[in-house]
């Protein structure tokens, strides 16, 4: 089971594409790959698959890879964990990077364990924080746990590849360099009857709750404290305001206010805005996981012991059915001023 | 149908508290429950039984004794038989050392048309003990199922997306993790709890298991904990009391000061 370590070189960052489009973790993924790959000094490799996808290799370099490992087949076009398993699998077998990171997805996190076990290594989910130790340059991943209570590093000292899933929104995007470019190296994936046990019969989009809050500036946000769905109503005339969007703390989405794709925190989406509004959240450490590296967070509360304060860059202790009003109608009179 | 559910005991993460002073985790007089996820994962194959009274519904986990109080309470839902997988060897087991340990268990009951297990667990958060319990005993997997029919040795399964959902049909046996969505768990009943208490939980350990001690635990983990640590907590910041269009008028100062909005 003894691996040789001086084997593997490379940080493979897994280029997670959907109907033809990188998701913004894989681009995130190439600016932190890109760091992690100059601290060891070595290559950063984007591996891409899908059906048709040869277009997006150029994005990937101007986006900081030196190489990508590109698979194409029609049986790759939709994601299935068969599928990208074995084409993965049999790529690290066969190139040994010693570094390998998937976006904290749907498909990252059931393509991560397999992988895992199927290389026979180990894989740190949902990082925050990825760093080289620069004595043995071994990768040093850093993740919530106890639902964000607490952090832990995790070393994987004795196999390879080091693999970690990394939360989307969590690491800084980096700047296209449009003349960049690299290498290419085709994988050419067979499959047999009964490589890919799973057939996707349908693919249901639900645009209606398509809600950005990762790219969002603005979030205006809502919990238990609004005490009624209609609550989220007042928030999204604040949000139309400030141009933003409206977010759900967990607790709203548990009692059916909201749909889950609004929901921000520990198990929801992470988010980074330059204003956070938490209007009736009380802060539980899941949800402050999620949003407290915004850049302004504005807290509406009427307890003023509610945890939430802890973090808020101002805090407003009062009843958020008169703060949010006269909010919006502050922000009503800014615009006829600045329409002057 | 024999299905098995796997389950895990772990501390209800929303009650854990951080020692202010020492910065460290307070465990004590925190509950243990049944991980939701896994309660979801219950719930749909007690419905299934409940369509179908020939199916058989067994909860596995691993975990150390008290990890049979979780078991009882499965048992008191409507599981027919638990099974505690719980060994000294097994301590410090990270994902990859637990899914072999589930894994041989299952393969020990044998004969097994579904595996279901909770999507991931509120202490780790990890969602891979499932899909890596389903490579190991050469299982297809679907993750965060949010629907399931089956008919026949067909599953035909909702898996859920950020946006949306895909439908994915599966040959039996398969192993799916469950969400919320797939159903609220059901309560346990006073027969049901008296039930519970005749029915018997069946211990394995490690060399029931047929497993060398280098499989197990922390031994068979390739991760390591480097350190743990407390979250820095961001500097408090301004907070407004009075009147609503005092503390509005007053926010809205900042915001333009500092060129917010």
């Amino acid at each position: 089971m003894e691996k040789d370590l001086t084997l593997y070189h490379g940080v493979w960052v897994f280029a997670e594409q959907r109907h033809g489009k990188l998701m913004q973790v894989a681009i995130e993924l190439l600016g932190e790959g890109r760091k992690l790959a100059d601290d060891i000094g070595t290559e950063l490799c984007a591996v891409l698959l899908g059906e048709d996808v040869k277009d997006l290799t150029q994005e990937l370099f101007a986006y900081g890879a030196d190489k990508v490992y590109l698979a194409e087949d029609k049986e790759l076009n939709t994601y299935r964990t068969d599928a990208y398993t074995k084409v993965i699998t049999e790529a690290i077998k066969t190139y040994k990077p010693e570094i390998v990171l998937l976006g904290a997805t749907h498909i990252g996190r059931d393509l991560g364990p397999n992988l895992a076990v199927e290389v026979d290594t180990g894989l740190t989910a949902d990082c925050t924080r990825l760093e080289i130790d620069p004595e043995d340059k071994k990768l040093k991943q850093t993740r919530p746990a106890f639902g964000g209570n607490l952090m832990a590093t995790i070393i994987c000292p004795e196999h390879r590849p080091q693999m970690s899933t990394v939360r989307p929104g969590v690491m800084e995007k980096p700047s296209y360099q449009a003349d960049r470019s690299g290498e290419i190296v085709t994988l050419k994936p067979e499959f047999k009857d009964g490589d890919i046990r799973t057939q996707v019969v349908e693919v249901v989009q639900d645009l209606k709750s398509a809600v950005s809050l990762t790219d969002a500036e603005f979030i205006v946000s809502g919990g238990k404290g609004l005490g009624n769905p209609e609550g989220f109503e007042l928030l999204q005339q604040l949000a139309d305001r400030l141009g933003g969007v409206v977010a759900s703390s967990r607790a709203a989405v548990d009692e059916g206010w909201i749909s889950p794709t609004h929901q921000v925190g520990q198990t929801g989406t992470t988010v980074k805005p330059k204003i956070y509004v938490a209007c009736g959240i009380s802060g539980a450490i899941q949800h402050l996981a999620g949003m407290q590296n915004s850049d302004v967070i504005i807290a509406i509360n009427i307890n003023e012991n509610a945890p939430i304060f802890e973090v808020a860059t101002y805090g407003l202790v009062g009843d958020l059915y008169e703060v949010v009003p006269a909010m919006i109608e502050e922000l009503d009179q800014l615009k006829v001023e600045e329409a002057y | 149908m024999k299905i098995v559910v796997c389950a895990k005991q772990v501390p209800d993460t929303t009650e854990v508290r951080i020692d202010p002073v020492k910065g460290t985790l307070i465990r004590e007089g925190v509950p243990s429950i049944l991980n939701p996820d896994d309660a979801n994962a219950l719930e749909a194959a007690l419905a299934m039984k409940d369509q179908n009274p020939d199916t058989e519904v067994i909860v596995v986990t691993m975990g150390p004794p008290q990890a049979q109080y979780m078991l009882r309470e499965c048992l008191a839902m409507g599981a027919d038989s638990a099974i505690l997988l719980s060994d000294r060897a097994f301590g410090g087991a990270d994902t990859w050392a637990t899914s072999h340990t589930i894994a041989a268990a299952i393969k020990k009951i044998g004969n097994v048309d579904l595996v279901l297990a909770g999507r991931q667990a509120i202490d780790g958060d990890t969602a891979q003990v499932g899909p890596q319990v389903a490579m190991r005993l050469g299982l297809p997997a679907v993750t965060y199922v949010q629907n399931i029919e089956i008919e026949g040795d067909m599953a035909k399964v909702q898996r859920q997306l950020e946006l949306g959902y895909e439908v994915i049909e599966v040959k039996l046996p398969c192993l799916l993790t469950a969400v919320k969505e797939l159903g609220e768990p059901r309560y346990m009943t006073i027969a049901g709890i008296v039930d519970a208490y005749e029915k018997e939980i069946t211990l394995w350990g490690r060399e029931d298991l047929g497993l060398d001690p280098s499989e197990c635990g922390l031994k068979a983990s390739p991760t390591r904990v480097f350190r743990s640590f407390t979250p820095p907590v961001k500097g408090k910041g301004e907070i407004f009391t009075g009147t609503a269009d005092g503390m509005v008028r007053d926010l809205m100062v900042r915001l333009k000061e500092k060129h917010y909005i």
